[in-house]
């Protein structure tokens, strides 16, 4: 049982999670990950880790709600307990000192971005970051984003914040600017990051971007969330989840990330007309934690 | 009392049949398909039993199980002693009655097989095991005082759990970590509950608990715990590594990469241990086979599973596709017939060379060819090859890959010290278990590859008392 010690709504579905899981919040480093499991009869999903606490022992997760577990899990609130939690999964991002380094974070994929910008500047990188979204409510982490880099571009569709225009128009003039790009990590939706993907090939700048597969277990055994990086088989569980941009099929990923779409739906329109039950499931298992404290509290004194 | 009949007639009772559940029912639920044998008919069925005085079952069984002594106890009534005198050699007999090799075995050895049919110590031994848990009286054995050492299993397969339970009894401190959420590894996420009820490997595991054993789901080691931590600053004595041999070999074909193309272990965990089938009331996935086509490629106990998975979720042709004949399959007999009697439909000869998918890349078809034998190899094994000109097309939803798994190099990655052989499998001493690292052991698949319930329980029993002796001299 890992209990949520805060809870914060940062954007429109979008919310922010500390979790006690002290072990994780020691191990953990930039881009690696957690697959969780809200209930007994819940799914497992992986999430990255946005931040840790090795003091206070947590660990930091931003999830966005998009179906019927990210939903579910963006109605917990702080002294909720989620049942399973296991990581960190995946291999740690490869911080070296580049020289100009440029994060691409998209949607709630600047959450994932974000530990990875604070460890390049930390590495000694200069870095650019640039965010971008739809329109500007659904910018998030802006402020944390700005402190771990040196400059932030912000880039809407709509011109609502920051600059009007895609992420890859700016990434373009970057790479075009005074002081040339040596490395490149995007993180966010697929099409974002394969267009990322396309910009910087043509000029050899180093590209890597974290891929979302479809997981099980996380741990190498299921084969589930196997990309074609290269024209090879790799398992994003622990190959991954980073890749070298320019070697990994997109398409492929996009279409085996579909495979459940009409059962995800149904169980998604499923879960809004009756969201008791699996409450129900969620706050039994608090009880239930309630009950093995106040035991073990019983057993100490 | 014991009656006991002259051996002539003894040899003249038919074998036990065991009653199972209809085949036309079973293929739509996951309830088990055997039923277990009742009282009366396992006494008649132990009155076959010839009483050896030099039993060659006992040597064709790999912990050797004191099959005569238990059967006796069977004629006796004396079931619940029965179970223990099982336990002394084997502390999950439960699972073992039900999935061991047996006809290559207990039963291929027994002297009865080639005057008519072995005794059905399978049978027996399920039904000890299930009388003793119905009963609530399971015969745990008495704990020694606690040593103060501390041991550190990694991975609940059952070489984990039965090397936990011993180094238990003998009064270490043990702690277990599971990668999983739930523990008992493949006996959780792989065999299907058709197959064994995972109410009992949950008792099993409740049993461990109440032997002393710690369960720590949701813990990889290599990432959550590096191995080393584990000795050098958690405070274990000793470790014992049995994280299986969970990496799923594909078949490097074109397509493989299909939606709708699965590793049995991925199928497998999805129905299994997420309870895929009960979609609905749990969220996990699976592709939804019903009035669908489904290949299974491979001939071993997981492609049976796989493929009697996907009947049961409703596949409307559920077809084994596998390189060599019938009499070469590996898996159990008993899972081929019951796969027969399901409507399982069997390709032999016949490999996949290619899958074929839609504009949306999903799984369309499968290019099979043609197999055809030649000599046998140095292990006794014959080859095959392809028949040239024999590739055909054929129309398939959703393929699931069971062509064998590999070691998973997780630990070995965390513990570049740690030696293991060229396919990756940790290096042993035979007889001790020790690896190159002082204090950690390994065994079950993780050093033999992928093998059986049973070898694997041998193996943690083996470690456990290496790890015992290890405890008490210091000596490496
Ligand atoms: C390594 C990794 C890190 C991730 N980090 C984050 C993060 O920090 N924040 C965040 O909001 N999301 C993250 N995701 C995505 C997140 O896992 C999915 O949004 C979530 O699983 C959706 O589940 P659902 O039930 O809410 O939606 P569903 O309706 O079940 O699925 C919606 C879509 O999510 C994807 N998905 C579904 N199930 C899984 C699964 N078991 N594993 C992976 N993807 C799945 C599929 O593409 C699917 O079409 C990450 C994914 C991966 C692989
Ligand atoms: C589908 C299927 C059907 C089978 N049917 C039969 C049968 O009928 N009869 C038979 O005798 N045999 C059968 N087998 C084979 C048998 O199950 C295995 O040989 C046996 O389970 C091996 O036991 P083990 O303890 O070595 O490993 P496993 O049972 O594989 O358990 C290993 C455990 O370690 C965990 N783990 C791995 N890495 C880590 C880590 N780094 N940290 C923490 N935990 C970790 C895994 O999650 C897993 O739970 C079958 C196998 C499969 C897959
Ligand atoms: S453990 Fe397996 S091989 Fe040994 S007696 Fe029991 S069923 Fe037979
Ligand atoms: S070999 Fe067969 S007949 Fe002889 S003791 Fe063993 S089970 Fe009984
Ligand atoms: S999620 Fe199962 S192997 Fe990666």
């Amino acid at each position: 049982m890992f209990s949520i010690t805060d809870a914060r709504v940062i954007g429109p579905e979008v919310k922010r999670f500390e979790i006690h899981a002290p072990r994780i919040a020691v191990k953990q480093g930039p881009g690696q990950f957690v697959i969780l499991r809200l209930h007994e009869h819940g799914e497992r999903i992986p999430l990255t880790i946005a931040g840790s606490d090795p003091a206070r022992g947590t660990i930091t997760l931003v999830v966005q709600g998009i179906g019927k577990t990210t939903r579910l899990l963006n109605q917990m609130e702080a002294g909720d307990v989620i049942r399973d939690l296991v990581g960190p999964l995946g291999k740690p991002s490869e911080i070296e000192r580049y020289g100009h380094a440029v994060v691409v974070g998209g949607g709630v994929g600047t959450a994932i971005a974000l530990p990875v910008a604070r460890a390049l500047k930390k590495a000694g990188n200069r870095v650019s970051a640039i965010v971008g979204a739809r329109t500007a409510g659904l910018l998030i982490l802006l402020d944390e984003m700005r402190a771990a880099s040196h400059s932030l571009h912000i880039m809407t569709d709509d011109g609502s914040a920051g600059d009007q225009g895609f992420v890859t128009g700016r990434l373009e003039e970057l790479i075009a600017g005074p002081e040339p790009v040596d490395h490149v990590m995007a993180i966010g939706p697929l099409p974002m990051m394969a267009a990322v993907a396309e910009v910087t090939r043509s000029y050899e700048i180093k590209t890597i971007v974290s891929l979302n597969p479809i997981m099980v277990d996380g741990t190498g055994m299921c084969g589930g969330c196997r990309v074609l990086v290269g024209g090879e088989t790799r398992f994003a569980c622990v190959d991954g989840p980073e890749f070298d941009a320019h070697a990994v099929d997109f398409r492929n990923l996009a279409q085996r990330n579909s495979v459940y779409r009409d059962q995800e739906r149904r169980s998604l329109s499923e879960f809004e007309a009756h969201p008791e039950s699996d409450l129900i499931q969620m706050h039994h298992n608090c009880r239930l934690a309630h009950l093995a404290h106040l035991a073990a509290h019983h057993a100490a004194s | 009392m014991k009656e006991i009949l002259p051996p002539k007639q003894r040899i003249k009772i038919p074998r036990a049949d065991m009653p199972e559940q209809d085949a036309a029912a079973r293929i739509h639920n996951f309830l088990e398909v055997n039923r277990g044998l009742e009282e009366a008919v396992a006494k008649h069925e132990a009155q076959r039993c010839l009483i050896c005085n030099d039993p060659k079952c006992i040597a064709g069984c790999p912990v050797g199980v004191k099959i005569r002594d238990f059967v006796e106890l069977i004629l006796d009534g004396q079931y619940l002693k029965a179970a223990a005198k099982i336990r002394e050699d084997n502390v999950l007999p439960a699972v073992t009655g039900r999935v061991c090799p047996q006809e290559h075995q207990c039963e291929g050895a027994c002297v009865m097989r080639k005057r008519a049919t072995p005794l059905a110590i399978g049978y027996l031994e399920r039904f000890v095991a299930d009388y003793e848990r119905a009963a609530g009286k399971i015969g745990i054995p008495e704990r020694a005082p606690l040593t103060g050492k501390k041991v550190a299993v990694i991975g609940s397969g059952p070489a984990g759990l039965s090397c936990a339970g011993d180094l238990s009894l003998r009064g270490h401190t043990v702690t277990v970590f599971e990668a999983l959420h739930e523990i008992g590894g493949v006996l959780i996420y792989g065999i299907p509950e058709f197959r064994l009820p995972k109410d009992i490997v949950r008792q099993e595991v409740d049993n461990l608990r109440h032997m002393g054993v710690e369960f720590v789901p949701n813990t990889l080691i290599g990432k959550t715990i590096g191995i080393d931590e584990l000795l050098e600053t958690e405070g274990f004595d000793a470790v014992f590594i049995a994280t299986g041999a969970g990496l799923p070999r594909f078949l490097n074909i074109p397509g493989e990469q299909l939606g709708g193309v699965y590793s049995a272990n991925e199928f497998l965990t999805r129905v299994n241990l997420m309870h895929a089938y009960e979609h609905g009331v749990h969220d996990e996935p699976v592709y939804d086979c019903r009035a669908k086509t489904v290949v299974v490629v491979g001939g071993g106990n997981t492609a049976m599973d796989s493929v009697r998975s996907a009947k049961r979720l409703g596949a409307s042709r559920a077809i084994i596709v596998y390189r060599r004949g019938l009499e070469e399959m590996p898996a159990r007999a008993e899972e081929f017939h019951h796969a027969q009697a399901e409507g399982v439909e069997f390709m032999t000869l016949t490999n996949p060379v290619e899958f074929l998918g839609d504009e949306h890349g999903y799984l369309q078809g499968m290019v099979g060819a043609r197999m055809q034998l030649g000599e046998p190899d140095a292990s006794g094994r014959r080859s095959v090859s392809l028949v040239p000109g024999s590739e055909f097309t054929m129309p398939v939803d959703v393929a699931i890959i069971a062509v064998g798994t590999r070691a998973n190099p997780l630990i070995q990655a965390s513990a570049p010290d740690l030696k293991t052989n060229r396919w990756g499998y940790i290096e042993v001493e035979k007889q001790s278990l020790r690896t190159s690292k002082r204090g950690i052991f390994a065994g079950g698949d993780i050093v033999s590859g992928a093998a059986t319930v049973i070898l694997a329980m041998g193996a943690g029993r083996n470690a456990a008392a290496n790890i015992h002796a290890y405890l008490a001299t210091g000596q490496w």
